[in-house]
């Protein structure tokens, strides 16, 4: 009865070495306003001067979504009071933004859709206020001020949260597949506000609140929930929806409005007069439309016609370039069926990942164990039960496949010779079975596996085992 | 010791006829005789002058000569010096050593010149008399009843007094100009973007430019080479080519400039101010020069888009003033709000807050248009209007100032009057363009400068007019009191 308006503003901490307007390093985690420069610190008479880098990496993100690549774009003020913004106003781009008009198709439940992005644009991060380090004053670190961002805005084109956390993965991939972010959405690398509205289907767009700094998927899909629900009982009560600023907080699962900065938001936006338009000629564009690496799309197509790999998986890989990454790596080394590899990535490996919280690129577990253990189940050597168990024993930290097989002593047998004699013991132990089995009881084969797994502690190869059993029961 | 220019100082120390260390006591004596009544300086840098004399005398020993090695100069308090109290004229920066240099000190300091001191100015380059200085008024040193003009008032007026040979200021609306005329000097403001603006603590960012303060025009010449150049610290410095205007101002190549004099410049002069500009158009005739009668249509308006442009553009570039990280915060805060408003409250004037509230209504929603961009569409129709000039003449030339100096404490109650004494210069800074004011004469006593407009980059030649009428005048020559 209600639609779900939903559309994404993202901001991608670019990777450059140094901040959008100064020297300074961009390194997370140093020591409190030691990578901030007397421009960063805005010191009287200090000027920005633009780093190139930050400017070659939004329009590798414009092309890769399909978007206009303004020939000149210009830098405008955004003029605030806060601790956090020294120089008291925000180097940002307003009326003419580096890229505009583009497009990301995204699937979801098997159908595609098209969401618009309606520009993207460099600006400056913010410092840090701190308010919990000291009793009665704030704390400011600037090292993160001056820190080059791209932030982009979609159109509200979303109808759900699922759509929602589709396109921001997707958008988190092609980032992270182009180098242009770490997309390190714990550091704040990779943050998105939510705008979210309801409307009856066909009418206006409903009043919205946005939802700001919402920095886990998770707590996108959450927050954008919650806010739906709330949304929808102010207006199934009659009432109407205020247009405020909210946050989202996990702890309670709920979102709450925002403590107001200034009154009245009026930036009084002008061109900075410091810097000049930004100009980018065709041939630069060119230029850099070359450097473009394997985008998600590709990357499914690819994992689909090459390796025929199904939908829904070619899909999930090719949103999470880590986990793409793993999987492109595990292959390379493996003799196994693609799909089985996937399965045993996504199933098992990922399972793993997520009780224990950790991002596949970090795990300890490599994409050759995988390979090896791919392999092995392909050679019969182990089977996909064990393969299992070898990956437990993997993540607490043994990393030798072969040494971890000995140890536990579960290597499977597959010799013919071994296999054939077990056989031969338990058909003579069970004449009547036999019998019954010759006389067309299929279900006995069943049995007979059984009980030499069980007199072979279930070491035996179930597929060498029934073809010898097969060859038995038909002498 | 009596030096009459820089040229004659660098020569003197170059030849050893006197050390540095002396030439330097000897101004930093003739600054502490004047300056309790001239108040030109902020601050006094003795120890790091003669620190550095006494350097640049072991360099000249070893016969290592720079280009200004030597040469004392007085720096104007806009422009950070490192370790050095940088105050911009205001309550608000008092307490601000800077832990930087301006791009232009370091190139004089490079250059070899020894900085006496940091000068006076209005209160972060607002004003036209130096009467908006937190450290109280310059006084004209030809009259001390009278202001020596504004900003760069301090800069000016030890110039004029012969306490410094050479000085520094900004331009932002004639903060050059104005002052030169109105002390009897030469004042030379270059195209926007001829030098770097890295350290100097911004007013009105698209239209600030430095400039300097000299005796003569050859003076002007030797020092524009030492500050000018493209400078990968402000994105708005240009990369055109840097002549050496001195040797260029000595050739004999003559021009025989056609000059062009705008109506608008001249209309509304007093009888006084016309005459003493009409016999220096007469000079420019005898050394060659076409006179042609030329209309910057837009003269008028000029006025009304700098107040609006400026007031804009410094509301944004003074919001980092607000006591959290340097400079004067408030002893009556309670809260963040309070900081704020309490520490601007109290480190700003009256003008300063005056040109921060214009510049914020300015820019709000819903009258951007109506001012600023209007403000943006006169200043093209005036950059056009002297584009469509510089068709016709090689240079333009009026009146720096439509009069003489006023008294300190004349225009301070009435602020469109005091706007309005920029009419001749605001418009060059809308346009970017080069212009310089050197001495035309006296009205009663007191100096007036002719301004010399020239093409974008065009430097040198607005340097050769100056000098060539130099050849024929001694205005320049004339000193206070003597």
């Amino acid at each position: 009865m209600w639609e779900t308006v939903i559309g994404l503003e993202i901001h991608v901490q670019l990777s450059t070495e140094s901040k959008l307007f100064s020297s300074a390093s961009t390194d997370f985690g140093a020591d409190q306003n030691t990578q901030a420069s007397v421009i960063d610190l805005a010191m009287p008479g200090v000027l920005p001067v633009l780093n190139k880098n930050a400017v070659d990496m939004a329009v590798k993100f414009g092309l890769a979504v399909d978007a206009k690549i303004a020939r000149k774009s210009i830098f405008a003020r955004k003029n605030y009071f806060y601790p956090d913004l020294p120089k008291g106003y925000q180097i940002s781009q307003y009326e003419l933004p580096i890229v505009f008009d583009g497009k990301l198709d995204i699937y979801v439940d098997g159908t595609k859709k098209s969401v618009g992005i309606t520009r993207a644009h460099l600006e400056e991060d913010a410092g840090k206020s701190i308010h919990d380090l000291y009793e009665a004053e704030s704390a400011i670190d600037l090292n993160r001020a001056g820190t080059p961002l791209i932030e982009i805005v979609s159109e509200p084109d979303m109808r759900s949260s699922k759509e929602a956390v589709t396109y921001l993965k997707k958008i988190h991939s092609i980032v992270k597949s182009l180098g242009i972010s770490d997309g390190n959405m714990q550091e704040g690398s990779f943050r998105c506000d939510a705008n979210i509205s309801l409307r009856k289907p066909g009418d206006e767009f409903g009043t919205r609140a946005e939802i700001k700094n919402i920095n886990s998927f998770k707590f996108v899909e959450s927050a954008i929930n919650y806010e739906v629900i709330r949304q929808k009982d102010i207006l199934e009560s009659g009432e109407s929806v205020i247009q405020e600023t909210r946050l989202y907080d996990p702890k309670k699962d709920e979102t709450r409005p925002m403590r107001s900065k200034e009154e009245a938001n009026d930036y009084r936006y002008f061109p900075d007069p410091d810097l000049l338009p930004v100009e980018i000629s065709q041939e630069k564009i060119d230029k850099i439309k070359l450097t473009l690496p394997e985008l998600p799309d590709d990357k499914k197509d690819r994992y689909k016609n090459n390796y025929g790999l199904k939908e829904d998986d070619a899909e999930i890989l090719s949103l999470n370039s880590n986990l793409s990454t793993f999987f492109d790596e595990s292959i390379k080394e493996s003799d196994s069926n693609p799909q089985l590899v996937a399965n045993f990535i996504l199933s098992e490996l990922v399972g793993l990942c997520n009780k224990h919280n950790i991002d596949i690129s970090v795990a300890t577990i490599k994409p050759s164990h995988i390979s090896q253990l791919m392999n092995y189940i392909a050679q019969g050597k182990i089977s996909s039960k064990q393969a299992k168990d070898i990956l437990n024993e993997l993540w607490t930290g043994k990393l030798d496949i072969d040494e971890i097989i000995r140890s536990k002593n579960i290597e499977q047998v597959s010799d013919t010779g071994i296999l054939m004699k077990e056989a031969q013991k338990i058909l003579e132990k069970h004449p009547k079975e036999v019998q019954d089995y010759k006389n067309g009881k299929d279900k006995l084969m069943g049995f007979f596996v059984g009980q030499i797994m069980k007199e072979m502690k279930g070491k035996a190869n179930p597929k060498v085992l029934n073809e010898i059993l097969n060859k038995l029961l038909k002498e | 010791m009596n030096f009459k220019s820089v040229k004659e100082i660098l020569t003197a120390i170059k030849n050893k006829d006197v050390s540095v260390i002396e030439l330097t006591s000897n101004y930093l004596d003739k600054i502490k005789e004047r300056d309790d009544e001239l108040n030109c300086f902020i601050t006094l840098t003795e120890e790091f002058a003669l620190d550095k004399a006494r350097k640049i005398d072991e360099e000249i020993a070893k016969n290592k000569v720079r280009a200004l090695s030597g040469l004392p100069i007085a720096q104007k308090d806009i422009f950070c010096t490192k370790n050095i109290k940088t105050s911009c004229g205001s309550k608000m920066l008092d307490n601000f050593v800077s832990p930087y240099n301006a791009t232009v000190i370091e190139k004089l300091n490079n250059a070899g010149t020894i900085m006496l001191g940091k000068t006076n100015m209005d209160e972060f380059a607002m004003g036209s008399s130096n009467e908006t200085s937190f450290y109280g008024p310059v006084k004209n040193p030809w009259d001390t009843e009278y202001v020596p003009g504004g900003s760069s008032g301090g800069s000016a007026s030890a110039v004029a007094a012969r306490i410094s040979p050479c000085s520094t200021g900004t331009d932002t609306g004639g903060s050059i100009r104005q002052p030169a005329s109105l002390c009897g000097i030469c004042g030379l403001k270059p195209t926007y973007g001829r030098v770097s603006r890295y350290g100097m603590i911004a007013f009105a960012s698209s239209l600030d430019q430095a400039g300097i303060f000299t005796t003569d025009a050859l003076d002007a010449a030797i020092l524009l080479k030492e500050i000018s150049g493209y400078d990968e610290k402000d994105s708005t410095s240009s990369s055109v080519e840097v002549p050496d205007y001195h040797s260029y101002c000595l050739s004999d190549t003559n021009y025989n400039y056609t000059v062009g004099i705008p109506e608008e410049f001249v209309k509304d002069l007093n009888d006084d101010v016309k005459k003493v500009f009409y016999d220096s158009v007469k000079v420019l005739e005898k050394i060659g020069c076409k006179i042609k009668t030329i209309n910057l249509k837009y003269t008028s308006l000029g006025v009304s888009a700098y107040q609006v442009v400026a007031p804009a553009e410094c509301s944004s570039n003074l919001s980092r003033f607000d006591g959290v990280r340097y400079g004067h915060r408030s002893d009556n805060s309670s809260d963040l709000e309070n900081l704020y408003r309490e520490s601007r409250s109290e480190g700003f004037g009256k003008e300063v807050k005056r040109r921060i509230l214009v510049g914020t209504y300015a820019l709000s929603a819903g009258y951007y248009d109506a001012y600023y961009l209007k403000a943006q569409k006169v200043r093209n129709l005036i950059a056009n209007d002297f584009r469509d000039a510089f068709d016709q003449v090689d240079l333009i030339i009026g009146p720096t100032t439509p009069d003489k100096a006023f008294k300190i404490g004349e225009k301070m109650n009435d602020p469109i009057a005091m706007y309005l004494s920029d009419v001749y210069t605001v418009s060059t800074n809308l346009a970017g363009l080069p212009a310089m004011s050197i001495p035309m004469g006296f009205k009663e006593n007191m100096p007036l400068g002719l301004q010399i407009i020239g093409n974008h980059f065009d430097e040198k030649n607005i340097l050769k007019i100056s000098h060539l009428y130099q050849q024929e005048t001694d205005w320049h020559k004339r000193e206070p009191g003597k």
